[in-house]
């Protein structure tokens, strides 16, 4: 194979590999903004969250609880850490936003980036603010598989199968479910949809959980590649905010599809300018913002 | 004036005053209709009778008095609870057809709400025009057939009362024919109907009784009897 068509196919896998970050994160605060038309900044650090209690399962309950034998490992964790971030969530929407829906958006943008710096805050107090590895990446998973043109780590080939299956169920979930089909008529007219007889608060509270949930569990899958730090959700989420821009605000295609190219176009920039890789994706969003101010797969103009 | 009382209502309302935001809208309307029956609500826009049916749906900030349906009292009910607990079907003043949902999606959403609903073929048969476009998204359907579907939608939840908002506003003649078809066929069903009309020939051959309704509040009752004995009456609260 061309050393050339070589490099790129592996820096590609390897953008992929980020981008699977970038779709699960801006898939989940498009569910999130479609519906409650709320700018979830605490996002990054929801995200942030999920790590930790991966982290915190596998290291530190054991010793908190006396049990040095216990390691509640990855796989559990890849469950139990969602659901913990989406209760978490839940509790967020329940007794803090729910009280700012009638008021200017601004003000629910300005609580989610409260509770960043809170969580943050905690979290840098508490655990080393320069990252800790995950030490439960489970042996099924280690060692590297034979892609023909890179040797590429198991592991992370099981997280793009993996988010993909994720981000294309949420997708027909809401595109072509019933239940999809309440939470989009819910987006235009709540009013109405409660008159038909639905809990629209309660489905609202619920969507903002899986919304959030769908931030853990990228969280969790990020543990074993980056290390877990307080700071890894707010560098992040500078890059999901330029994906959702892009991808055009609340839409749940717009948010996978974009996520996952931008990723690609990323890692494939590394191969012609490493330097640019970084700034590519807000040039491409400055671009966007001028020529198609409600993203690629914006409906409104 | 009659006011004659029902020996068994299946809806009731006594006093009831709504207000959106610190604006009072319903200043103490009574009416009551009989299962079966069909009344409808008269007068100008802005009267208040939209709100009305609103009112009992649920979707004003603030609501007072009785709504008595079934002999059971809803004006405390959270609105989400008001459609299965009384087994209403609303059919709003701007049809309320979503645009991002497809038309057979449209059709199944509001939750089932009673038994001996009528089936999807029901429907289809009673609005053929509905069965061609099933596919087609809400947005692009005439105003006809969002009429059309806006009516099929509560019929398929097993609704017994339906509460139907200017459905006759700014439809072809032959269209409104057609609902005044439906509407003789649902009556002859046994539905419990309360018609919001603007349209009074289409209303008149349909209802048993007439509520006139001006400032938040029910100026007359005409009953279908006395309307050719009412009708200058009836135009002089029905002129603009």
């Amino acid at each position: 194979m061309d050393p050339m068509i070589r490099l790129i196919l592996a820096q590609g896998m390897l953008g992929l590999n980020n981008g699977v970050f970038y779709a699960m994160l801006s898939l989940g605060l498009a569910v999130i903004f479609g519906l409650l038309n709320v700018v979830n900044f605490a996002h990054g650090a929801l995200y942030m969250l999920g790590a930790f209690l991966a982290l915190i399962l596998y290291s530190n309950l054991g010793p908190w609880l006396g049990i040095d034998a216990l390691h509640i490992g990855f796989w559990p964790a890849l469950v139990l850490a969602p659901l913990m971030v989406a209760a978490f969530g839940m509790l967020i929407e329940r007794f803090l936003l729910r009280r700012l829906y009638k008021l200017d958006p601004i003000y629910s943008l300005l609580l989610t980036f409260g509770i960043t710096l809170v969580l943050q805050g905690v979290f840098i107090n508490f655990f080393n603010a320069s990252g800790t590895p995950y030490p439960g990446m489970p042996d099924s998973l280690k060692g590297v598989v034979n892609l023909g043109f890179m040797m590429f780590p198991k592991y992370r080939l099981f997280v793009i199968v993996f988010s993909i299956i994720v981000c294309f169920g949420t997708w027909f979930i809401i595109e072509r479910t019933h239940i999809g089909a309440r939470l989009r008529a819910g987006t235009e007219n709540p009013e109405l949809v409660k008159a038909f007889g639905i809990n629209v608060p309660l489905m609202v509270m619920l969507t903002f959980g899986f919304g959030t949930g769908l931030a853990g569990l990228a969280g969790v899958l990020a543990a074993p590649i980056y290390s877990v730090s307080p700071l890894m959700g707010a560098n992040l989420i500078i890059v999901i905010f330029a994906v959702v821009v892009i991808g055009g605000m609340g839409s749940i295609l717009g948010a996978v599809v974009t996520g996952f190219s931008l990723g690609l176009i990323e890692g494939i920039t590394k191969v012609f300018y490493a330097p640019a890789s970084n700034t590519v994706i807000f040039l491409l969003m400055v671009i966007v913002l001028l020529v198609r101010p409600q993203g690629l797969f914006g409906k409104h103009g | 004036m009659s006011t004659q009382t029902l020996t068994k209502p299946m809806l009731k309302i006594e006093g009831l005053h709504a207000w959106y935001g610190e604006s009072h809208v319903l200043h103490g309307i009574n009416l009551e209709l009989a299962e079966g029956q069909l009344i409808t609500l008269l007068g100008r826009n802005g009267a208040g009778r939209s709100t009305t049916l609103r009112s009992i749906m649920g979707m004003v900030d603030r609501r007072e008095g009785s709504i008595l349906i079934n002999r059971e009292e809803f004006i405390t009910k959270p609105a989400h609870r008001i459609s299965p607990d009384a087994r209403i079907g609303f059919c709003p003043e701007e049809r309320g057809i979503f645009a991002s949902l497809s038309v057979e999606e449209n059709l199944m959403l509001p939750p089932t709400v009673g038994e001996n609903a009528m089936s999807v073929e029901e429907l289809f048969e009673m609005f053929p025009n509905l069965a061609n476009v099933r596919k087609r998204m809400g947005t692009r359907l005439s105003g006809g057939e969002q009429q059309m579907l806006a009516i099929a939608r509560i019929l398929r939840t097993g609704a017994r009362l339906l509460l139907l908002d200017e459905i006759t506003e700014g439809l072809a003649p032959v269209i409104v024919k057609t609902l005044g078809r439906v509407i003789r066929d649902l009556k002859s069903r046994g539905y419990t109907i309360v018609l919001v009309e603007q349209n009074f020939r289409f209303a008149a051959p349909l209802a048993d009784r007439h509520y006139v309704i001006e400032h938040g509040e029910v100026i007359d009752v005409i009953e279908a009897a006395e309307v050719e004995a009412s009708m200058d009456r009836l135009n002089h609260y029905l002129s603009v």
